[in-house]
């Protein structure tokens, strides 16, 4: 029997509350399969399971608020899972990449569908059948009436709101904002944080940005973002002591997870993760931000995408302030600040010219690591960055 | 398309994207991701959905020329004569 429990989302999360099991007794689940729906201080998590099996018993009570770790249903596992479960583990990446590219093909032409042909555009068809809404209830907003996919949603964001009235006490921003401090202070406290800076050169990293776009259809362009993470989980590689977590001690990570902070509008921050990011090329870490930035936006995020960072990366984007240094996020023992690119005076083989650059930091757990660790890593992202054809 | 229907069609998507401003309220020469507080992911996403909507593609080399409401709304005009 395995034994299915509340998983922790980050080391801010203490409990969550069970809002909606998605599975009966007796149904089957496999790995990545949605078994319920819990609330929590960073929203509505679609919670999977990683195991296969029947289920067996349902433990907790719909409403329940219960602590992270907490029994909440039985699988029966079927005969070739716990024998293959050790086998599992590395299919890990495959089996995640698979949704994600399916979700965006499908958007493409889902919408297209939904204005040229149909009333209901397939992917509104599917997410209203897994929710259980009527679509004859719903006034379509797209052309002709057509029914679409933020109809359902808005749909079934009513539909939540009615079935559980008495839970929306606390608005989500001020959840979101004590689940910052706890994680912060919690740093604060324990992590004995050194930084350090360092000022790279990203002309050639845009020129090449440039270049690969003006060959792009939109849909498929890429954002500084997605090879600043490429660089950074190719440089980690090297650095396996930063890509890590102390818990008693430091625990090097195998998986490369690359925590992303994405700001909420109205304030706070998610921190989605990038699975096994030294594994994908530039297009499917783009097409993990695509998939993983609007659902954090949305507070749609599944437990996996909060589960297992390794690291995290926070950027200011253009504008803004010239450097970051970041607040680590336990028990993790680095966090990487890219601040806002400016155009500047630098200084290259003697000869001065104009570039643009920005100023990249890194905090590292000084328990973890040393400062002449963390000033090679850097060293070796500027040399990454420099190469970004080869990323 | 009329100049009031695109920009119509402007403030839903950058409502979409903004849920919690009024784009409507922009001024024809504020810049818009500016005073919107917009993202380049989110500025991305609305130029997706602006192409989705009326088959314009807008190259990456051009994002400077439509930073407006008034440029950005001539932009779209002129590249659907």
């Amino acid at each position: 029997m395995i034994e299915f429990q509340m998983p922790s989302l980050g080391a801010d999360m203490e409990a969550g509350t069970l809002v909606e099991w998605r599975k009966k007794p007796g149904e089957t689940v496999k790995r990545g399969d949605i078994i319920a729906e819990v609330e929590t201080q960073k929203g509505l998590i679609e919670i999977e399971v990683f195991d296969e099996g029947v289920i067996g018993e349902l433990l907790i009570k719909e409403g329940t608020k219960v602590p992270v770790g907490t029994v909440m249903a039985l699988i029966n596992p079927t005969e070739t899972t716990l024998e293959t479960r050790k086998e599992i583990i590395p299919e890990k990446p495959a089996i995640k990449i698979q949704p994600t590219e399916e979700k965006i093909i499908e958007k493409a032409t889902a919408e297209k569908f939904e204005e040229r042909h149909l009333k209901v555009s397939p992917l509104a068809k599917r997410i209203a059948s897994e929710n259980n809404i009527d679509l004859s209830q719903i006034q379509g907003t797209g052309e002709d009436g057509a029914i679409t996919k933020d109809d359902v949603d808005k749909a079934i964001s009513q539909k939540g709101k009615i079935e559980k009235t008495e839970e929306k006490s606390i608005p989500k921003n001020e959840a979101i904002r004590s689940a910052i401090a706890a994680a912060m202070s919690k740093s604060n406290t324990e992590i004995p944080h050194y930084y350090l800076e360092k000022r790279i050169d990203i002309t050639k990293v845009l020129a090449w940005l440039r270049e690969a776009n003006s060959k792009r259809p939109i849909q498929k362009r890429l954002l500084p973002a997605a090879l600043l993470i490429k660089a950074v989980a190719k440089s980690l590689i090297d650095f396996p002591e930063l890509n890590a977590i102390w818990d008693n001690g430091l625990q090097i990570k195998k998986e490369i997870n690359i925590g992303f902070v994405v700001s909420l509008r109205g304030g706070g921050v998610i921190i989605p993760a990038i699975h096994n990011a030294s594994e994908k090329n530039i297009d499917e870490i783009m097409e993990a931000l695509n998939d993983m930035i609007p659902r954090a936006r949305t507070m749609k995020l599944r437990s996996s995408d909060l589960s297992d960072s390794t690291i995290t990366i926070t950027s200011l984007g253009e504008g803004g302030a010239d450097t970051v240094f970041g607040v680590i996020y336990p028990p993790q023992v680095a966090i990487i600040g890219f601040g806002g690119s400016s155009q500047q005076p630098f200084v290259e083989n003697g000869m001065l010219g104009i570039r643009t650059v920005f100023n990249v930091t890194l905090a590292g757990d000084h328990r973890a690591t040393d400062g002449l660790i963390g000033s090679d890593f850097l060293d070796t992202l500027n040399k990454h960055l420099q190469n970004p054809e080869a990323l | 398309m009329k100049e009031d229907e695109i920009k119509k069609l402007v403030f839903q998507l950058l409502k979409q994207i903004a849920p919690d401003t009024e784009p409507s309220t922009l001024q024809p020469d504020e810049n818009i991701r500016e005073t919107l507080d917009i993202d380049s992911f989110d500025s991305l996403q609305f130029l997706v959905s602006l192409d989705e909507k009326l088959g314009i593609e807008i190259p990456e080399q051009d994002y400077g020329k439509i930073t407006t409401l008034k440029t950005l709304v001539n932009y779209i005009l002129d590249k659907m004569k």
